[in-house]
């Protein structure tokens, strides 16, 4: 057997059976995995651009609250209308307070259900779960073309909702009823609608994972030889599957109070405006939360527990050695994925709950961090005594770790209740998860874009752009939120128009040091410059396509993986024989072999 | 066994081997599509089905939890009782139970080969579920036809629309409306309930000059009607998707049982599993919205 | 494709189905007789059992456990269904549980 090269027998013949797929089949309506994973792959990657554009005009208004947008200002009123921007006195536009909530509240859906798990759930899982359990390929291709479309519809939803009258939700990510409810536009109905096709694309999504992985495994791929990313993605899966249905429900019934005018969410009693609501009453808002929240917490492992298992796989890799503790991994994953069912409502310490409720949310919230701890200690074990190569993936991956140790520090003031009465719904927040999923996920999924790129295209990317783009990332993304944990200490509040700057007036009086609201400026000339450390990726990406370097083996990195002992790119049917695998996932080094990798399909 | 190089050079595969219709090639590639894996002992729609099934019991359980929230955080009183057509529930609870029977039976049929036999039973479940939808639409026609009328003197009207007038404008205050119903003695929920039972109904007429507000019993009149229709409409969604799919596998798609009868039978044991499904469901909506 | 094994299976399979089914029935009815019934309520702890709704709960949960058990074959499926739906139930549980301790552990001095 020959992992690592499979010459055809006779390609000329297999070319002149060949029957060529329209366009359309191909591409646009395909059932093959790879296919689906490169088209979640490019939408998830415009609407993380997107999610990024619209908060980098959100940091102007922050910095500079109410001077005119320079530049796009007029065409942003041109396109917006003037409900959304307002006319500065010194000319120009600045964009009104509608425009900044909608924009916050986007941005925090676009990333978390657009971006996001789309590209590390979705993208990833599609493109490389298949492979490493060596399947030909998903167990329901064409519910896996479904949740694609869904997916899509969903997108284009919340997108429409930009430029209808009112503009798009205002409520922020979380929605919270009554304000969801009540704000007068049609922004919140078009969120909720696209939230069901986002929620139904995840449910088709997460069953056929599970399925896929359960059923298709090839022979001898025992749970326990499973590399560590397709395990994290098993329990996305399963979080996906059983968490999201309630925010269905939810979502449902928060349609039905905006189009149906019943009473779900509103309590009886609501004053609007300084009048009695016209509704049946009896609602009660805490219902929306716990409902939302029981999705929101799992949603936040979803969002971490992909870019994990894509940096397990890429520090094994470049250590050349086994992972240490790959057993620890596995049952600590299984512990987070059992346990994050039941810490929800430590984003609720504010509600007013009691104290034994509350006490049993600290202790589980507690004991949830104990196995992330494990991971990120097994993670760093496995570097100790490591040839280490030095490669861009591996260099995303290795800052991953302090990252995530950083944003996961961070969480355990936010997990007890008398820490978090200070903390809540400041900047600390937004810092806190941001180096979850900024530095953290994202990093961990431009390793994995860095890493895969070889297998998918059959090219590689330039290491010179990639370590441009790392160095630049890593800076400013510290520049950007490291000084958002001091202005939440300092009290500083999220989700306002003008970063704080009304506060500034009566600074002694709340407390709020004046240079805290000021470094408003300097981080987002952080987040800028961010943006811009973005375009030699943008540029390596699209260029290498074409012209990188291509590769000279199927399996670039030497490594042990199934989707590396494939052609390159993998046909469809992805193996040209079926494999059977022998052996673990991370068999480097292995003493008496000759090379430093034993790949699972070797006897 | 020879250990390849990872620098053996090679050509790149960029046309893939398609020499077979897409559909064809996929179903040879993947396997367990009808036949069971041996360590899981199912195939792969059983595993799917199951996990869908998972995601519906969380979906359902959330909104049976919200009703328990609703219904236990309501003041004292304020939960209406008796508002539905017990006799009408109870027919479709039947109706739901003999369709989820022969739906069963037509399974165990296709399992003896008789192909006649599944089809007569699975037509059986078809009209099953029609009736149901039907015997719903009727309920919920009904509540939309049952109007409160608060006057302005205080008092309130409860019945079913009889008729309104031609020149019947609620923001202009002309002409008038007929309710077969009665009057409420007290506002208060719990008495209206009591005294609905057992009141005289006659038709009343009321000029709009005299209405202070006009209601009828949808979703937007109280919490349990809104979770009443919220369950129920979701749950008839339900019976729509199970139906259709059941008719789409007994009709159109038939032809599978010649060329691979087992693959056939399967499809009928998924959407089954699901149809039984929906009926556990109402199985525990019917005491929870028309008894309790 | 069926043996005379797996047709005498189908056969006893038959057989329970209409038990099943007879049962169901019954149990329908029950259930709507019941509602008429008012049961004496019990107290436990300082709550007020209501009886009616434990009955009705109660039936409904065995023409549950019957539709599952022998309509679903749950009776005899495979160690990963179980799993799949242990971890459901369990979920479920937990949903609605901590939902509502949570609503109704108010802190002291709280003006309900
Ligand atoms: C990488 C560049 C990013 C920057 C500079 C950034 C910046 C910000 C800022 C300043 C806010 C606070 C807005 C306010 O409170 O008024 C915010 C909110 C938020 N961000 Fe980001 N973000 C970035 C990426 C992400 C990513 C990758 C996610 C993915 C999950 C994300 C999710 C959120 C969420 C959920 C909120 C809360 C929205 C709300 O208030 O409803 N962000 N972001
Ligand atoms: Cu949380």
């Amino acid at each position: 057997m020959q992992p690592t090269t499979h010459a055809l027998p006779h390609p000329g013949v297999l070319e002149s059976h060949h029957e060529e797929l329209s366009f359309w089949r191909k591409y646009i309506f395909a059932t093959d995995h790879k296919v689906i994973g490169i088209q979640y792959g490019i939408t998830g990657l415009s609407f993380l651009f997107f999610g990024f554009c619209l908060v980098a005009l959100m940091r102007w208004q922050l910095a500079y609250p109410g001077a005119s947008i320079p530049v796009i200002g007029g065409s942003l009123n041109a396109i917006l209308g003037d409900a959304m921007m307002n006319k500065s006195p010194q000319g120009g536009y600045f964009m009104a307070a509608e425009l900044y909530n909608a924009f916050g509240a986007m941005h925090g859906t676009i990333m978390v259900f657009l971006a996001i798990v789309p590209l590390a759930f979705a993208a990833f899982g599609n493109l490389i779960v298949p492979l490493q359990i060596g399947a030909a390929d998903m167990a329901f291709p064409r519910i896996n073309m479904a949740s694609y479309q869904a997916y899509f519809m969903g997108g284009v939803i919340m997108l429409v909702s930009f430029f209808i009258p009112g503009g798009a939700a205002q409520a922020g990510w979380t929605s919270y009823s009554p304000l969801a409810s009540i704000i007068a536009t049609d922004g919140q109905t078009f969120w909720l609608i696209g939230m069901v096709f986002l929620i139904t694309s995840s449910l088709l999504g997460a069953v056929n994972f599970i399925a896929t992985i359960i059923q298709l495994r090839a022979p001898g791929m025992t749970w326990m030889r499973l590399p560590f990313f397709c395990w994290a993605q098993f329990v996305t899966a399963f979080l996906l599957l059983l968490a999201f249905p309630p925010l269905e429900a939810a979502a449902v019934m928060q349609l039905m109070d905006k189009v149906a005018h019943t009473s779900f969410f509103l309590p009886t009693g609501l004053v609007i405006a300084g009048k009695a609501a016209e509704i049946s009453g009896g609602g009660s808002p805490l219902l929306w939360q716990h409902l939302f929240w029981f999705l929101g917490h799992p949603e936040v492992y979803v969002l971490i527990l992909p870019a994990m298992g894509i940096v397990c796989e890429i520090i094994a890799n470049n250590t050349r050695k086994p992972i240490w503790g790959y057993k620890s991994l596995v049952y600590s994953v299984l512990v987070i994925g059992f346990l994050s069912f039941i810490v929800w409502a430590h984003h609720m310490y504010l509600t007013g709950m009691g104290t034994k409720i509350s006490t049993f949310f600290q202790t589980t919230t507690m004991i949830i961090s104990v196995p992330s701890v494990i991971i990120l200690t097994c993670l760093f074990l496995s570097l100790w005594g490591g040839s280490i190569r030095f490669n861009t993936p591996m260099l995303f991956a290795l800052a991953f770790l302090p990252m995530f140790g950083i944003g996961g520090l961070t969480g355990l003031p936010l997990g007890f209740n008398f820490s978090d009465i200070h903390l809540h719904d400041t900047y600390y927040i937004i810092a806190h998860f941001h180096y979850i999923v900024a530095p953290g996920t994202i990093f961990g999924l431009f390793a994995g874009i860095y890493y895969w790129f070889p297998k998918v295209t059959g090219r590689t990317m330039s290491e010179h752009l990639g370590k441009i783009h790392f160095w630049g990332s890593l800076i400013f993304m510290n520049l950007v939120f490291l000084p958002m944990f001091a202005q939440g200490m300092a009290g500083l509040g999220r989700r306002m128009y003008d970063g704080g700057a009304t506060y500034a007036n009566s600074a002694e009086t709340i407390g709020i040091p004046l240079d805290m609201i000021h470094r408003n400026v300097s981080i987002s000339h952080a987040a800028w410059a961010l943006g811009l450390a973005q375009i030699p990726f943008i540029f390596n990406f699209f260029w290498s396509l074409k012209h990188g370097k291509k590769v000279t083996s199927d399996n670039h990195w030497g490594s042990t993986t199934l989707e590396w002992q494939t052609p390159t790119p993998p046909p469809h049917g992805n193996f040209l024989k079926p494999p059977v695998v022998y052996r673990g996932p991370y068999e480097y080094s292995v003493p008496g072999h000759a090379q430093d990798f034993t790949p699972q399909n070797q006897p | 066994m020879n250990t390849a190089c990872p620098a053996t050079p090679r050509i790149l595969l960029r046309k893939t081997n398609l020499d077979k219709p897409l559909w064809e090639k996929l179903f040879m590639d993947i396997p367990y599509i009808v036949k069971p894996r041996e360590d899981t002992g199912l195939y792969n729609a059983k595993v799917g089905i199951w996990l869908f099934l998972a995601s519906e019991v969380m979906l359902f359980g959330a909104l049976f939890s919200s009703y328990i929230l609703l219904r236990v955080g309501a003041a004292a009183g304020t939960w209406p009782h008796g508002l539905l057509n017990v006799a009408l529930g109870t027919i479709n609870t039947l109706v739901l139970i003999c369709s989820s029977v022969t739906v069963v039976m037509s399974w165990a049929s296709l399992k003896l080969g008789n192909f006649g036999r599944y089809r007569i039973y699975q037509s059986i479940t078809l009209l099953c579920a029609l009736t149901f939808l039907g015997i719903k639409s009727v309920e919920y026609h009904d509540k939309f036809n049952h109007y409160e009328v608060i006057q302005t003197d205080g008092r309130i009207v409860d019945g079913h629309l009889v008729e309104r007038t031609k020149d019947f404008d609620l923001a202009k205050k002309t002409g008038a409306v007929t309710l077969l119903g009665h009057f409420v003695e007290k506002t208060e929920a719990g008495a209206h309930e009591a005294t609905a039972k057992h009141a005289e109904h006659s038709n009343i007429t009321i000029p709009v000059a005299q209405i202070k507000k006009m209601e009828n019993y949808g979703p937007w009149h109280s919490t349990y009607l809104a979770i009443y229709f919220t369950l129920t409409g979701l749950h008839a969604l339900h019976v729509f998707a199970g139906a259709a799919v059941i008719f789409v596998i007994w009709g159109p798609l038939a032809g599978l049982w010649k060329t691979d009868p087992a693959r056939y039978t399967n499809r009928i044991e998924i959407s089954g599993l699901f149809w039984h499904f929906v009926d556990l469901v109402w199985i525990f909506l019917f005491p929870v919205l028309y008894l309790l | 494709m069926s043996d005379s094994h797996d047709i005498h299976h189908v056969h006893q399979a038959v057989r329970r189905y209409l038990i099943v089914f007879g049962a169901l029935l019954v149990g329908t009815l029950l259930t709507v007789w019941a509602s008429y019934v008012h049961f004496i309520h019990f107290h436990i702890g300082g709550a007020e059992i209501n009886t009616n709704v434990v009955v009705a709960l109660f039936i409904a949960s065995v023409k549950a456990f019957l539709v599952a058990g022998y309509f679903m074959h749950l009776i005899s499926e495979r160690k990963m269904i179980y799993g799949i739906l242990t971890a459901t139930g369990f979920f479920f549980v937990g949903l609605m549980f901590l939902t509502i301790w949570a609503m109704h552990d108010y802190p002291m001095l709280t003006i309900k």
